[in-house]
């Protein structure tokens, strides 16, 4: 059955863990007889009252423990479960790293840790909420598949996706709330393949999470001050889509990456260790935080001491783009 | 549970256990330079023994029935110990104990192998009761008998979280979860209540709401007993009182045995003191 603009726009006020929590779960669950779902003392905040209350067997709080948390999992997985575990973005990647690495990356247990408010949605509780390096923790880790979702309904196709694939999985989840809408009507989600959303053919704009709707704006300014963007939504970070990415690079004469996250090790790391290998590539310009926490504040507030914002996106690529014509010029003069 | 605790099944486990610190010492001598984990190893070995000889309940023909009893060493290194206990209790020939460190081998670095009673793939501490939690509320759910026990190691009680779980694991009330620490009072490093005091451990565990019972770690009749306990809506701990390297004079309570290389002479010296104390009990009566 397909799903409704209306309920796109139910969904998107409740934002990405809103719906993953309180839409996606509580369907799979009334299908699926192996789920569980764990928790860290977040239940209320990640909307799962409903599968609370419809699903009490298959749900687990653990108390503030996530370590304890990831062993559960990987334990009630061994047995045969099919384990969702979540807490903040931060807490999931980074405390419980180790965990992940023993229990789901070499073990492969069929755990799907859920990392929630990933980027700085959690802005004003400071930086131990944030999540800026959680992509490069999880992304280094083997046999582990990684997807950051851009909107609500797109976080709701990657439950159903995760509950449907054996195997140990991250799924980054960001903002709190009205998550802005990436996908207005319903579509078929094809994991591990770039989503082209706009189409263009001078700069091609890569995207994930959040970012992926700021440029999808940054690419509307810019088609107006002359510059035609390509914009990708890279949802799977891992493994990385190298026959669509060969293809971005080929058609475009300047690859941007955007992430709310660390511009090491992020998905921007991902295009360019991949982008590396191949000869007479375009240049890549790395837009994400630049090795620093700087800002607290409002999340708009961080972004836009970041240069996050749509208009900054839009100006930072259209100097850039400027900058290499009047290369490319020089280089001609000096061949002429 | 139904265990047997007569005398005489107490000296069978005992000979058990004698048969596998000779199996230990020979797989240090093939360890080489390598070195291997010999202290640890040797604390455990009645515990290993009593497990594998009497209380677990398992079927090597059948190795992932699913009622069959879960074991994880926590501490995994304890390997001179599980895998010679493995090899006893069926699930792997005899003479494939000494490739425990084979390049490639299917023993070498703690690997999971159900197939091979393997359960779980540790090595860094601290996370197996977490797992026997997850273990046990499958088992309780789905109306198994299954009962969970994990071995612990006295040292790695320093990690936090170890209490994470233990508290979880009187939470839930899993009374099919059975932890048993080999509190042998050393860690690498030295004395454990000179690098990072547990204290009381008994009394610790109470509090958070275990069972607890404390016996003689080498004493086979007590282990058996500890066992037998019912501990009802309550996971049960065994504080097993142990001495690291046990067996071997010049090994007992000595941390520099923890990893170590075993020599020729060494080993001639560790095979004939064990051999020496129980050598009328080895030839006595089947295993």
């Amino acid at each position: 059955m397909s799903i409704t603009p209306t309920e796109i726009r139910a969904w998107s006020r409740l934002g990405q863990r809103g719906a993953f929590f309180g839409v996606a779960m509580p369907r799979i669950a009334a299908e699926k007889s192996s789920l569980k779902l764990l928790t860290a003392d977040l239940a209320l905040l990640s909307g799962m009252e409903r599968f609370q209350n419809g699903f009490p067997e298959k749900f687990l709080n653990v108390g503030i423990a996530e370590q304890n948390m990831i062993g559960i999992a990987a334990g009630l997985a061994m047995e045969g479960d099919c384990v969702f575990a979540t807490t903040y973005a931060s807490f999931i990647a980074v405390r419980c790293l180790e965990h992940i690495r023993q229990h789901l990356s070499h073990m492969k247990c069929n755990v799907k840790v859920i990392g929630t408010a990933a980027g700085t949605a959690a802005a004003r509780s400071g930086v131990s909420h944030w999540a800026t390096e959680d992509l490069a923790f999880m992304r280094s880790l083997p046999n582990l598949t990684v997807f950051s979702a851009a909107d609500s309904l797109e976080a709701v196709k990657i439950a159903e996706y995760a509950a449907d694939t054996p195997g140990p999985v991250y799924i980054r989840l960001s903002g709190g709330l009205n998550c802005p809408v990436v996908y207005k009507e319903d579509y078929s989600f094809c994991p591990g393949r770039l989503t082209e959303l706009r189409k263009g053919n001078q700069a091609a704009v890569i995207a994930t999470g959040l970012m992926v709707a700021e440029s999808l704006r940054a690419a509307e300014q810019l088609e107006k001050e002359g510059i035609s963007c390509s914009v990708y939504n890279m949802h799977t970070i891992k493994p990385v889509d190298r026959e669509g990415l060969r293809e971005i690079f080929e058609r475009h004469g300047l690859i941007v990456t955007v992430e709310e996250h660390n511009v090491i090790g992020g998905m921007g790391s991902a295009v360019a260790e991949y982008k590396a290998t191949l000869e007479h590539m375009p240049r890549q310009v790395f837009i994400g935080f630049e090795d620093t926490y700087a800002g607290a504040g409002s999340q708009r507030y961080v972004w836009e001491q970041n240069g996050l914002t749509d208009m900054q996106i839009a100006s930072r690529i259209k100097n850039e783009w400027e900058l290499k014509s009047q290369v490319s010029m020089i280089g001609k003069k000096k061949n002429d | 549970m139904n265990i047997n605790m007569t005398t005489e099944n107490a000296a069978r486990l005992a000979r058990l256990a004698v048969r596998m610190r000779l199996d230990a010492l020979d797989m240090a001598l093939a360890s080489g330079k390598n070195g291997s984990h010999l202290g640890g190893s040797l604390s455990c070995m009645e515990i290993l023994a009593v497990l594998y000889g009497e209380v677990l309940r398992y079927d090597a023909g059948h190795p992932l029935q699913p009622d069959r009893d879960r074991f994880i060493p926590s501490k995994s290194h304890c390997v001179l110990a599980h895998i010679p206990a493995l090899a006893y209790a069926g699930y792997l020939p005899h003479d494939e104990i000494l490739e425990f460190q084979k390049d490639g081998g299917r023993l070498t670095g703690y690997p999971m192998r159900p197939e091979i009673g393997l359960e779980y793939s540790g090595g860094s501490l601290g996370m197996a009761v977490s797992v026997g939690i997850g273990m046990a509320l499958s088992a309780r759910e789905n109306g198994r008998d299954s009962r969970i026990y994990i071995l612990m190691g006295d040292g790695e009680l320093n990690e936090g979280s170890v209490w994470e779980a233990f508290m979880a694991a009187a939470h839930y009330r899993l009374d099919h979860l059975t932890v048993i620490i080999d509190r042998n009072h050393l860690s690498y490093d030295g004395n454990t209540e000179e690098v990072m005091g547990i204290g009381s451990l008994g009394r610790k565990l109470d509090s958070f709401g275990w069972h607890v019972t404390a016996c003689e770690g080498h004493d086979t009749g007590a282990l058996l007993e500890a066992f037998a306990e019912e501990a009802v809506g309550k996971p049960h701990a065994v504080v097993a009182d142990t001495v690291k390297g046990k067996g071997v004079s010049f090994m007992e309570n000595n941390p520099r045995w923890h990893h170590h290389t075993l020599s020729r002479s060494e080993y001639e010296a560790a095979r004939a003191e064990v051999l020496a104390k129980t050598a009328g009990d080895l030839q006595g009566g089947a295993l």
